[in-house]
């Protein structure tokens, strides 16, 4: 992939590959439109200057000899010029469809190509990136942003360009009629131009304070029906009626002096620009009263002079509307220029099933605070190891690391598999072969059978079924009316905590790695099903690896090995039975959370005599 | 989840407008004013093409220049009282924009305070926000500029027919001819155009979902390597968007050509036609050349005036939006006897309240959700004295907010009653039970606006001092000094600026202040630092003291505190009583308890 930069510029070209040839028959039929379109008037004028009056023929002599073989024949001529100026007009509809129909395709293409670049772009972000950034702005940007660039390409360009050329025909026919009309006309247009961007620069600061009153008032709204709750509770419906009545009047107040400004604008500008078709109209007609130029000349400039009062006005609010543009072009690239994924080519995909060694990693996101210093432990291939860790104590990074969900630095130790350095193994295989449930898992807004089956092919529902029985969920997905076509996520169905996860176990298990982590992943689930999914896994998938995470005890107790971190380091391990002889984290947390059994026994004495 | 109605018209209907007259009534001069300026304008440009038509058979045919100077005078001072209409109507349409909405948009707020929790509980925050701000400012754009260039449009067709009419008859009615034409084309294209915009807009909401579950999804989609699948996915949803925009744009651009095609006829006929008369000397150059520039201008009107009517047709959906809302009635509302007595929301008597003691009880109560199909209570009996703690535990979504929503009144009992102080809560006005009642929330809500006042909104009339002291009461005090502005540092939007646990506090610190005798605090799930964690635990025990209290709970000291235990499971409480009796059923209460502990213990013991 090309790198974008971030000049607005360089991103539209790269957008505009393969749409050039659109864009070109876009621009070609754009002018054929106006040039038909201006002929029209041509041919009437040639009406009433030679088949009518007596002036010689404007037009090339080809046409003159269609229009006009015999210059008695009036009746004939002028059919012919109506003829003549319908197939004219006729000829500029059918390019001005075709210059905005290709245009369409073109810009709607490139947006087409610009959405998908942002979306996989964002998809291979880094796990860090996603931490670090807030899904509104993300999105805010993903789409808001390129609503304003679709804007530009599929209006405010071609009409950039119609206007621009426009003007330029516009001027260049009058000069050839009257070089001293044309001059007093042309007068006005950087009159025109100047009023109008001045006046929009001024007024911006208006309209970005009337625009914040309009988001301040909305953000009020928001805020009252969001916190319905807590306005009830303390009864403070009156104060809020107040508050929102004070930022409704500020917002209309704020719209109305913007519009009082406007109002002025248009005002004045419509009276320059009447000004400029009085004087024309009037010099016109002294200057054909004095006979330097033909009557039909005059209605001939009088005309073009009002085709150019439009494209003069409207230069001005499409130069402040390019702006605009140009922020939010920038505003996307920052999110294009992150760097994203990669690998390298020569990456390898080495078989996954065998040991997984930490050899002294240690590991910092932001170069402050080391959240793991100098791990070195052995997970042997097929074997069931637990870690047990508080919060911050490094264990889901480990993970992360051991999934490339973050990068190991080069002089930060190494992690193999099977002895081979992670970092040497493609990113997408490596994570194939590791099925990974996360604390907090995300389910898609699909249904639960495409949830469980998104990794695999295979979407048979016996196959699903068996994954979904070892984690414990068949059965609840089968209570739902829908059963496994139920749509969960934001647009279906709320599952609770433990049943998402539980889900998100099955879908792993599809995924039929040789490396399973289970990063806290039961924590919803309670201790009976917990233990029911540990026995069902044990059974299904007794060759693979695997790593669990959890506060439990009892979820660990059966693990081959143990592991227990604390700030960063591996301060215990071993099996269960040697952990709790050892004096240390392992038997205090066994047996605080064996005084619950303690204090259960207690109640029961109390009350049982 | 919620029935959200789209209405689709496509003709027109009286009823809807009619709904719309009394938010009109207050702004009909400046609606006057607002027709007859444009009225006058449009005139005005018809006038225009005269003036050109005089210069040239007096100045340029008949050679005779006596007339330019009070010519030139007439036309300047026709172009000054042009622009100055100008100036004026669109000051007039603004105003009438911007006060029809800010009316609207007013009258649709103060409505939504007054609808009860069960319209809340089945209706989006987006759907409702959408009512109070783009319904309303997109009728108050219409009706102030909509309306005029409707008119505008139209007296500019008439008049133009009308002088043309006089100018040349015959010409003018050949003319006319191709006018229905064009209206109904117009029609046809609009309608069509419309069905597919609003096809684009649905396609559009479809891909911002998609964008943001790509988002909010990535860390997941990254462990199961599937960010191809999910950008084919993408790419599926932009196709379609593209193949609807380019559909859009191209009918929009067909239905151009064919309106030009038809006006060039006009033109062509007034060419045939009209030359000949000159040629005949039955018409002169001058009244040829106003033809014409009727003929060329008078189409630009007639597609906008089909275009407008269009809009409006569409209007009315935005106006039922608005008025179905506004006629949306409150389930939950008190009755004339007692609004009499104790004032109604927004006029209180509150020298009529009696003080409240916070003794709650549930005298067999049967309660549904007014959307849901269940019984989630069956004739339930509780006594809550006042000053009792009562907390309800369960999974998360489990329901434990219903017995709270009832008892607070934010939704009633299908049958039997709730008693407060012994007397059934129906006999006061929900304003009494709600101004002593304090509410934390486990995402505490706060407003933007500065700490203070966020504090404040516990009691409108507390000094500043009384602010402190309840900040203090929860320990918040430092926290806030500690902070850039103090008690005025910005809080952001929705209190975005502040972290879950400072939130917490500062929520407190605002109930404190209301001081009131019933309080309901739904605890925080989401991981807290330990000192935060401390201070929230301090704060809490402050507040609960002499008060009748429910614990929405989730922290072992919590639960175990608390004199009542409720256990909720699937909507229904399943087990009740103290933290002992439960443990000793060995029930479900027990379960959920083991699981708290393990995770509570070993991330405390972990952490030390």
């Amino acid at each position: 992939m090309k790198k974008p930069s971030s000049n607005p510029f360089s991103m539209l070209s790269s957008l505009s590959d393969g749409y050039r040839l659109l864009l070109i028959t876009s621009a070609v039929t754009t002018i054929l439109s106006i040039v038909f379109n201006y002929l029209m008037p041509q041919v009437i004028r040639f009406a009433i200057d030679t088949v009518l009056g007596d002036q010689p023929s404007a037009l090339p002599a080809v046409l003159t000899s269609i229009l006009m073989p015999d210059k008695q024949d009036t009746m004939r001529n002028l059919i012919a010029c109506a003829i003549m100026a319908m197939v004219f007009s006729v000829l500029s509809g059918l390019f001005t469809y075709l210059c905005r129909y290709t245009m369409a395709k073109a810009s709607e293409g490139m947006i087409e190509r610009l959405r998908n670049r942002l979306f996989s772009h964002v998809q291979k972000l880094s796990y860090h990136w996603h931490v670090t950034h807030q899904t509104g702005d993300i999105i805010q940007r993903c789409t808001s942003d390129v609503e304003v660039v679709r804007g530009f390409l599929s209006a405010q360009l071609l009409e950039m360009f119609r206007t621009v050329f426009l003007i330029a025909l516009s001027l260049l026919l009058m000069f050839s009629i009257s070089v001293k009309l044309s001059w007093i006309s042309t007068a006005f247009v950087p009159v025109v131009m100047l009023y109008s961007g001045v006046f929009y620069a001024k007024i911006s600061k208006n309209f970005r304070k009337a625009d914040e009153a309009e988001g301040d008032l909305s953000a009020a709204a928001q805020e009252n029906f969001t916190g319905v709750r807590v306005v009830r509770a303390f009864g403070r419906e009156a104060y809020e009626i107040d508050r929102f009545e004070k930022k409704n009047n500020l917002f209309s107040a704020l719209w109305i002096k913007l519009g009082h400004w406007l109002s002025f604008y248009w005002g004045i500008g419509d009276l320059v620009s009447a000004i400029q078709v009085m004087v024309i109209v009037i010099l016109g007609a002294l200057e054909a009263y004095a006979g330097s130029i033909t009557l039909g000349d005059f209605l001939l400039f009088s005309a073009y002079n009002s085709m150019l009062v439009w494209p003069v006005r409207s230069l001005g609010r499409i130069l402040s509307e390019m702006s605009k543009t140009g922020v939010s072009i920038s505003r996307l690239n920052e999110i294009l220029n992150e760097p994203e994924e990669d690998d390298d080519p020569n990456a390898l995909c080495p078989p996954l099933d065998g040991d997984i060694v930490f050899d002294h990693v240690s590991f910092d996101y932001h170069g402050v605070n080391p959240v793991l210093n100098d791990i070195n432990l052995t997970i042997h291939a097929g074997e069931t190891v637990g870690i047990l860790g508080a919060t911050g104590s490094g264990k889901s990074t480990l993970m992360y690391l051991l999934d490339r969900l973050y990068d190991l630095p080069n002089d930060c130790g190494t992690i193999t598999i099977g002895g081979v350095d992670i970092r040497n193994i493609r990113r997408d295989y490596l994570r194939r072969h590791i099925g990974f449930v996360l604390q907090e898992p995300f389910l898609f807004s699909k249904t639960i059978r495409e949830n469980i089956s998104i990794t695999s092919l295979q979407n048979e529902l016996s196959a699903i079924r068996h994954s979904a029985s070892v984690a414990a969920v068949d059965e609840a997905i089968c209570e739902f009316a829908q059963g496994y076509d139920t749509v969960v996520g934001e647009r279906g169905v709320t599952l609770s905590g433990g049943q998402k996860q539980r889900v998100a176990i099955a879908r792993m298990l599809m995924q039929e790695a040789p490396i399973m982590i289970f990063d806290d992943s039961l924590s919803a689930v309670d201790a009976e099903t917990d233990a029911k999914i540990r026995s069902a896994l044990k059974q299904a998938t007794n060759k693979r690896t695997t790593i669990l995470i959890s506060h439990r005890i009892t979820t660990l107790m059966n693990a081959d090995r143990i592991f227990v971190m604390e700030k960063g380091r591996v301060v215990q391990s071993g099996t269960h039975e040697t952990l709790c002889k050892e004096n240390g984290v392992y038997r205090q947390i066994y047996e605080i959370q064996g005084t619950l059994e303690e204090e259960l026994a207690n109640i029961n004495k109390e009350v049982t005599p | 989840m919620t029935e959200v109605k789209e209405i689709d018209r496509q003709s027109f209907h009286l009823g809807v407008w009619k709904k719309l007259l009394p938010f009109l009534r207050p702004y009909r001069a400046r609606l006057a004013f607002l027709l007859t300026a444009q009225l006058v304008c449009a005139g005005i440009s018809i006038s225009y093409p005269l003036f050109q038509r005089y210069a040239i058979t007096h100045f340029i045919e008949q050679q005779n220049l006596s007339t330019l100077t009070p010519f030139c005078i007439l036309y300047l001072l026709v172009i000054i009282l042009e622009c100055t209409l100008v100036v004026l109507f669109c000051r007039a349409a603004i105003s009438i924009e911007m006060y029809l909405g800010r009316d609207l948009k007013q009258k649709t707020f103060v409505h939504l305070q007054t609808l009860s929790f069960s319209y809340y509980n089945v209706t989006p925050v987006g759907y409702m926000l959408a009512r109070t701000m783009s319904d309303t400012n997109r009728i108050g754009g219409l009706i102030g500029w909509g309306l005029q260039d409707m008119l505008w449009c139209l007296a500019y067709v008439l008049g133009t027919f009308v002088s043309m009419l006089f100018l040349n008859w015959q010409l003018a009615l050949l003319i006319m001819i191709v006018v229905p034409v064009i209206a109904v084309l117009t029609v046809y294209f609009q309608r069509k155009i419309l069905n597919l915009n609003r096809k684009i807009r649905k396609l559009n909401s479809t891909m911002t979902g998609v964008f943001n579950e790509g988002i909010t999804g990535a860390r997941t989609s990254k462990t199961l390597v599937i960010e191809d699948k999910n950008a084919e996915e993408f790419s599926g949803v932009a196709h379609d968007m593209y193949k609807s925009s380019v559909h859009a744009t191209a009918l929009n651009a067909v239905y151009i050509p064919i309106i030009v095609t038809c006006s060039s006829l006009a033109v062509a006929v007034v060419l045939t036609k009209g030359g000949s008369m000159v040629t005949f000397g039955s018409m002169d150059y001058g009244t040829l050349s106003v033809f014409f520039t009727y003929a060329l201008t008078i189409f630009e009107p007639i597609q906008q005036l089909a275009r407008i009517i269009a809009d409006v047709i569409s209007m009315q959906a935005n106006i039922e939006r608005v008025t179905d809302m506004l006629e949306t009635k409150p389930t939950i509302v008190d009755t004339p006897e007692v609004i009499e007595k104790y004032g109604d929301t927004f006029s209180p008597k509150r020298e009529n309240w009696e003080p409240i003691k916070g003794d709650i009880t549930f005298d067999d109560v049967t309660f549904k959700y007014p959307d849901g199909e269940e019984y989630i209570l069956e004739h339930f009996n509780l006594h809550i004295k006042a000053g009792t703690t009562v907390a309800i535990v369960g999974e998360t979504g489990a329901g434990k907010s219903t017995l709270v929503n009832i008892a607070c009144r934010f939704f009633e009992p299908t049958s039997g009653r709730v008693l407060i102080d012994g007397k059934d809560y129906k006999e006061r006005s929900q304003l009494w039970l709600h101004s002593n009642l304090g509410y934390v929330l486990q995402n505490p809500h706060l407003f933007s606006g500065t700490i203070r006042e966020n504090i404040r909104y516990g009691r409108l009339d507390a000094t500043e001092e009384e602010i402190e002291a309840a900040a203090k009461i929860v320990s918040a005090h430092d926290l806030i000094l500690s902070m850039e502005n103090g008690y005025d540092s910005d809080v952001g939007e929705s209190g975005d600026r502040l972290s879950t646990g400072e939130k917490q506090l500062i929520s407190f610190a605002r109930a404190v202040l209301a001081d009131p005798r019933i309080f309901v605090l739904d605890e925080a799930t989401s991981s807290i630092d330990t000192k935060t964690e401390q201070l929230i635990q301090d704060a809490i025990s402050h507040l609960l003291k002499n008060r009748t209290s429910f614990l929405i709970a989730h922290r072992l000291s919590t639960i175990r505190k608390a004199d009542l235990i409720l256990v909720v499971r699937d909507g229904k409480i399943v087990e009740q009583g103290t933290h002992e009796e439960l443990l000793q059923q060995k029930g479900y209460y027990n379960t959920l308890y083991r699981n708290q502990f393990a995770r509570e213990m070993s991330e405390r013991t972990l952490a030390e």
